[in-house]
């Protein structure tokens, strides 16, 4: 059984690292977009302030409702709702947002090393009328900025394991079943356990690969730090990216036509693309849109290695990111294994 | 001696079609057993029914005189009319693959060699000839040292040259004592590889035996072939069975003299006139009233 899987194994890898044009923009293609979302976002084009607001908006404190309300009137200022006020406090601490606002308690935090910090507070302060009459109280946060690119680089290397377990394995499956070579295999000792194990081993070795090129290269050209784990991180990745392949296996498990399965995968990698928070964060989206990209293991993959790259979180941080991979690895492997056929039904 | 292989009332039906239609036949060991029949005749899906990619409708398949196992798989090399193979491989590495999907192996330098694979071994299997191709894909029929191999229409699409060549190598590997089921439509490999041929239309077995006693039974008389512009005039000069395979008509008669006679007599443009001893073709149009290559 294991001489079975490692030959499978050692044959997908060959079809991996041979193909150049699949094997090269595996790699080329996350530089391209780091680099160029890099080269846009250094030209600081982005004017507008963002608040984050805590607490029940309905219940301003009296003191300070015509100081809040001014504060909200004002133009190129994007308030959006916060968890609480950790959370808050931890985008604040990253630049993520330039202030973080409790009008309930009326009281607000500033970053004292942003300079956008600096000049929301003093759009605040300027909202107040009647500086004799009391007003917000407050706070300071530590931390250092985490740059767009810094924030960006997790949902990319997300996105690229995405495509290469999504495509890789489903639209390769496929294909060899529409040419004829499962059937060929079907008829060997081969089970189709050891055919799927094979397959998910090596696009795993292909991710782990491709993902560690890109990482070390980007880290190189930008300094950008992890400052949690490197283990965790690499758990992270490969449930991830194991969430990812069995996914496709269940794209792959029964259709021979590439057309179905390109479609397929594109009506799947396009929402969890959008709504995985790989290139914009979902803090000002509606709930129901939340909730969807809750479903998607992409949107798991990317929270929990920018928790971890980011914020330096633990493994026990990300706890709901990892259990949420591992029920979905389970489930879709289940459902991949029960569905898969090596030829298209009679 | 036990059959190596029993394939009883056998029938597969496909959606408005009787695939296979109660198919029944058993095979000796060490001998090369032909299925022959038209495009559509049924053979491909008995024969995969057999090696276990089709489940039938209803029959029994018996090999060594049992129900086949999970050793049938290890003991039976397959080679597909049509398949692609695991791509960016060598030819060596495509072997060195299938050879370790099994417990059973054959040695590989008696299959490189046996297969004339030497000067390929280190090419892209993508890269090679449709030729070279079909041997690679009988060397990998070969790889696990089977007992029965099945080949269904080895030599389809392949120039007469590389037809003849892997001719060769079937007689070799049927020469070295294994049974070799083989799926064609062309006569004249039947009639040089097969002991023993079954003739297919329709999902049915029509009559199988061996070529010689196959030709015995229906290939008494003559045939006479006449390219004609009027074969209206031809076929009203004569009583005997006529076949009207393209531009060609196909007598059959067991009165050579009086059939010719006929012919002059009905004025017939007799220039183009070929007189030969029946073959398998001729065997199989008496049998189903209609070509094998249609």
């Amino acid at each position: 059984m294991f001489k079975r899987i490692w030959i499978i194994f050692l044959s997908r890898n060959r079809e991996f690292y041979r193909d150049r044009s699949g094997f090269g923009w595996n790699i080329i293609f996350p530089f391209f977009i780091i680099i160029g979302f890099s080269l846009i976002f250094n030209q600081n084009q982005r004017t507008e302030y963002k608040i984050g607001v805590v607490g029940d908006e309905n219940k301003i404190k009296k003191e300070i409702t015509l100081q809040y309300n001014n504060f909200r009137e004002s133009k190129f200022i994007e308030f959006l709702p916060m968890e609480n006020i950790e959370s808050g406090k931890q985008k604040l601490g990253h630049h993520r947002i330039d202030l973080l606002i409790d009008p309930e308690h009326g009281v607000y935090w500033k970053s004292e090393s942003s300079p956008k910090s600096y000049h929301a507070e003093k759009i605040l302060q300027a909202g107040n009328y009647r500086p004799d009459k009391e007003s917000f109280i407050a706070g300071t946060v530590e931390g250092r900025e985490i740059p767009y690119i810094e924030w960006l680089f997790p949902g990319i290397l997300g996105m690229n394991m995405m495509f290469s377990a999504l495509f890789g394995v489903g639209y390769a499956v496929v294909r060899d079943r529409r040419h004829g070579v499962l059937k060929r295999l079907s008829v060997t000792p081969l089970a189709p356990f050891e055919f799927l194990t094979a397959h998910i081993m090596s696009r795993m070795f292909a991710l782990f690969i491709t993902t560690s090129i890109v990482y070390a290269g980007c880290s190189l050209l930008y300094n950008f730090e992890n400052r949690g784990s490197y283990l965790s991180l690499i758990l992270i990745f490969s449930l991830g990216g194991f969430s990812m392949i069995s996914l496709a296996l269940i794209i792959a498990s029964r259709s021979s036509s590439e057309e179905f399965a390109g479609g397929a995968l594109n009506l799947l990698s396009w929402p969890m693309m959008l709504l995985s928070e790989v290139w914009f964060s979902l803090e000002g989206a509606r709930p129901w849109v939340k909730n969807v990209a809750r479903l998607f293991p992409l949107t798991h993959l990317t929270e929990g290695v920018r928790k971890i790259m980011n914020d330096g979180a633990s493994l026990y941080d990300i706890r709901y990111n990892v259990i949420a991979l591992t029920v979905m690895s389970v489930l879709f492997l289940a459902a991949g294994s029960i569905l898969f056929r090596w030829r298209k039904a009679d | 001696m036990t059959p190596i292989l029993e394939v009883s009332d056998l029938k597969k039906t496909f959606p408005g079609v009787k695939a296979v239609d109660g198919v029944s036949f058993s095979i000796e060991p060490g001998i090369c057993f032909g299925l022959l029949g038209p495009n559509g005749a049924g053979k491909t899906t008995t024969i995969e029914i057999i090696e276990g990619i089709l489940k039938p409708d209803s029959g029994i398949i018996l090999y060594r005189n049992e129900k086949r196992g999970k050793t049938f798989k290890e003991e039976v090399g397959i080679q597909f009319q049509n398949t692609e193979l695991p791509q960016y491989l060598t030819v060596f590495e495509t072997l060195k693959t299938f050879r370790t999907l099994y417990t059973r192996k054959a040695n590989l330098d008696w299959i490189v060699d046996v297969c004339h694979l030497t000067e390929i071994l280190n090419r892209d299997n993508r890269k090679i000839s449709g030729g070279q191709k079909q041997r690679l894909l009988l060397a990998i029929a070969l790889t696990n040292d089977p007992e029965l191999i099945i080949l269904d229409e080895p030599t389809t699409g392949l120039d007469p040259q590389a037809r003849r060549h892997l001719w060769d190598i079937v007689k070799g590997i049927k020469e070295s004592g294994r049974t070799i089921i083989l799926t064609t439509h062309y006569m004249e490999e039947a009639e040089i590889l097969c002991d023993n041929i079954a003739i297919m239309d329709y999902g049915k077995i029509i009559d199988k035996d061996s070529p010689e006693n196959l030709l015995l039974k229906y290939g008494d008389g003559a045939t006479i072939s006449i390219k004609s512009e009027t074969p209206e005039k031809i076929i009203n000069a004569v009583s005997c069975d006529v076949y009207k395979i393209e531009d060609t008509i196909e007598i059959h008669t067991n009165s050579l003299n009086e059939c010719i006679q006929n012919l002059a007599h009905a004025g017939a443009d007799l220039s183009n006139m070929t007189v030969r001893t029946p073959n398998l073709e001729d065997v199989f149009l008496k049998l189903t009233g209609h070509t094998l290559r249609a």
